[in-house]
């Protein structure tokens, strides 16, 4: 039996009677409102309001907060507003809610160009900290390493082992099966455009150098980024959350050397072992393709492959691999100590890890290029 | 399902738990357990840490599964409900948790009108106004209202959380240790308001708490937990007159003595 709110009135004299019926309740939010409007618009003209509330089924807070704030508008009006024959409960009630204004929050308007022009300056005052800030977590991160290397006994192996574990072996499959079809379809490619040329056989000189000098690692450092430091972000960002990085510090412990040395480290062992198997399971893809689809059989793609690549293209991959690794360390720990209270800010900085380290994987990458075309190399 | 609809003559329960056993893995939390809160009754749950209190909330609530038993909540079996039955029930509890479990996201007000938002019709002036309420009673500044969980002292953790389980006027709420972390004179102004909503509202009560003062002061019955089961329920007195080891403790200890011999 729900009955829904009313409020039927009667006028005698410059005096209303307004007598209330039904459940004036939450769930009937829309109709109490309503009725109110009805009984603030019928008292128009009125000098005394007599607001009956013996035969209110139900009132909860909203309800009760309704009805004293009608009373009030009332009041406001320079009327006389009264309630009568409200139960001891719903007494107890409006007195607790005892209607009062509360203070407008300040709204504060911009014009768009302002805002935008903000933006503008924030993100690039934004991007001065955060190279500011890179370069002195880096500091901070070696003199910890250093700090490390001069007392071993405080390296953290077991630390460094999962880590490794994480990282590395546990990325293996999903590296080297993405680093197979990209070979594949690089040969593929290779082997569909110099055909015209008549120059098919030099696909594995394509395959091989691109491979070593660049796909291997550039595809290890993303795959990376987006396992490994999207996952150290998203960790010490949530220990930020929750105070225990403060404990850690509390305690007397360097939450650089705990939790930020073993992640890097791990980093920097593991990245370049998975770049040699990502270029191996390139290669090998490459050769798989260009032995079905090309019909290069796998004796002149090796030989072809040992006369086209020299040691140092397949070091260049790999000297490369340690320094992207310490970028995706370094970004991913900075943004996981960024994190502030809430789940939101922690998504924030678990993106921005991800698209700062990928940027700066191939931003490092150009780097290296230019670098080795100026010394020949 | 209003209350007039009942016979008068045995109390309504609000909760009915028979034979309960939670565990986890290997390890049995509680093992039949019966338990009965009556509605309009404010329940003081008490036991030593660790013994489950958290865990029996969570489970009447749902969200840890039970190996045995049954739980009904306003005469309906939980484990018998279609979705939106459960969602009307749902809609007629709140909880406050232990730790608050506000959205961290969200600002103290946001918070408070999530249920709002959810499960009623609400102008925005409304709306704002009755969250503005609730914050106010519950005895918050109003300008904490803009604030988000990590600004927040325990204390306004805790304060904002009970808000928000007051949002939709419920009629049982569940307070994981609501006073802890509140001053005195806070806990104080927590018990009364408890009081307060129960008198005016019809509210069911089941509060966990650690709170001498709460039990002596508030709760019409208290229960208390030990091995497993309940091990003695009923008025305060009852439970003074227990000769269970643990109970004895409790209430007769050094700390006990002063709060009762202040009473
Ligand atoms: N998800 C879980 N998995 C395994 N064990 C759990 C889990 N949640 C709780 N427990 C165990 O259940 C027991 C009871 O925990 P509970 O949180 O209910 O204690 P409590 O009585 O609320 O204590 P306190 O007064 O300190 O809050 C504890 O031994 C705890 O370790
Ligand atoms: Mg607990």
């Amino acid at each position: 039996m729900t009955t829904e709110p009313n409020a039927s009135t009667e006028q005698a004299g410059d005096e209303i009677r307004a007598a209330l019926a039904g459940r004036w309740v939450a769930a009937a939010a829309p109709e109490v409102e309503a009725q109110a409007g009805a009984l603030l618009a019928a008292a128009e003209g009125a000098r005394r309001v007599i607001i009956d509330l013996s035969h209110i089924e139900r009132l909860d807070t909203l309800g009760a907060w309704v009805l004293d704030r009608t009373r009030h508008e009332l009041g406001a009006k320079g009327l006389k507003a009264d309630f009568v024959g409200a139960r001891a409960e719903h007494r107890i009630l409006l007195d607790e809610v005892a209607y009062r204004g509360f203070a407008e929050a300040p709204v504060v308007r911009h014009s768009r160009l302002v805002d935008f022009l903000v933006d503008i300056g924030k993100a690039v005052v934004g991007t001065g900290r955060d190279i500011a800030q890179g370069t002195s977590f880096l500091g901070e991160v070696v003199a910890g390493l250093v700090r490390v290397a001069l007392r071993p006994s405080r390296f953290r192996l077991p630390a460094l082992v999962h880590q490794l574990e994480q990282v590395a072996f546990r990325g293996v499959p999903i590296i080297t099966l993405i680093s197979f079809l990209v070979g594949c379809i690089v040969a593929q490619q290779g082997i569909f455009q110099l055909q015209r040329f008549g120059a098919q056989p030099f696909v594995v000189d394509l395959v091989g150098i691109l491979v070593l000098r660049e796909l291997a690692v550039l595809l290890t450092s993303i795959m990376v980024a987006g396992r490994s430091g999207s996952a150290f972000t998203a960790e010490i960002g949530s220990m930020k959350m929750r105070e225990e990085i403060d404990a850690l510090r509390v305690m007397g412990l360097d939450p650089v050397e705990v939790l930020i040395i073993p992640r890097v480290l791990a980093l920097i062992v593991g990245l370049p072992i998975l770049t040699f198997l990502s270029s191996m399971a390139a290669l090998f893809g490459g050769g798989l393709v260009a032995w079905i689809y090309g019909g290069i059989s796998p004796e002149i793609f090796l030989a072809r492959l040992q006369g086209a690549i020299a040691m140092s293209t397949f070091l260049v991959g790999l000297i490369k691999a340690p320094f992207m690794a310490l970028v995706i360390g370094l970004i991913a720990s900075l943004e996981g100590l960024a994190v502030q209270g809430s789940a939101e800010s922690l998504g924030r900085q678990v993106t921005s890890s991800v698209v700062k380290s990928i940027f700066m994987v191939i931003l490092v990458d150009g780097l290296f290029a230019m670098f080795f075309a100026a010394i020949n190399y | 399902m209003p209350a007039e609809a009942m016979p008068e003559s045995d109390r309504e329960v609000a909760i009915r738990i028979r034979d309960l056993e939670v565990g986890f893995g290997e390890k049995t939390i509680m093992k039949g357990l019966d338990l009965d809160v009556y509605r309009g009754e404010i329940l003081g749950f008490v036991g030593a840490s660790g013994t489950g209190k958290s865990v029996l909330t969570r489970a009447i609530l749902g969200l840890v599964p039970k190996r045995r038993g049954t739980i009904e909540v306003f005469g309906e079996n939980l484990d018998e409900l279609t979705p939106s039955s459960r969602k009307a029930i749902e809609r007629r509890w709140g909880v406050l948790f232990q730790h608050g479990a506000l959205f961290s996201s969200l600002t103290v007000k946001q918070n408070v009108q999530v249920p709002m938002r959810e499960y009623l019709d609400l102008s925005e002036r409304l709306l704002d106004e009755l969250a503005m309420l609730k914050i106010e009673m519950v005895g918050l500044q109003p300008d904490a209202a803009e604030k988000r969980p990590a600004d927040l002292s325990g204390g306004m953790i805790k304060r904002a959380a009970l808000a928000r389980a007051l949002a939709l006027d419920p009629e049982i709420v569940f307070l994981d240790e609501p006073t802890s972390g509140l001053d005195p004179i806070g806990a104080g102004e927590f018990d009364d308001l408890i009081a307060t909503l129960q008198k005016t509202l019809g509210l069911t009560v089941f509060m966990v708490t650690h709170d001498l003062d709460s039990l002596y002061s508030v709760c019409d019955r208290v229960a208390a937990l030990g091995d497993g089961k309940i091990i003695a329920a009923g008025p305060i007195e009852t439970l003074l007159a227990s000769q269970h080891p643990w109970l004895r403790a409790y209430f007769h200890g050094k700390r006990a003595r002063a709060v009762a011999g202040g009473v």
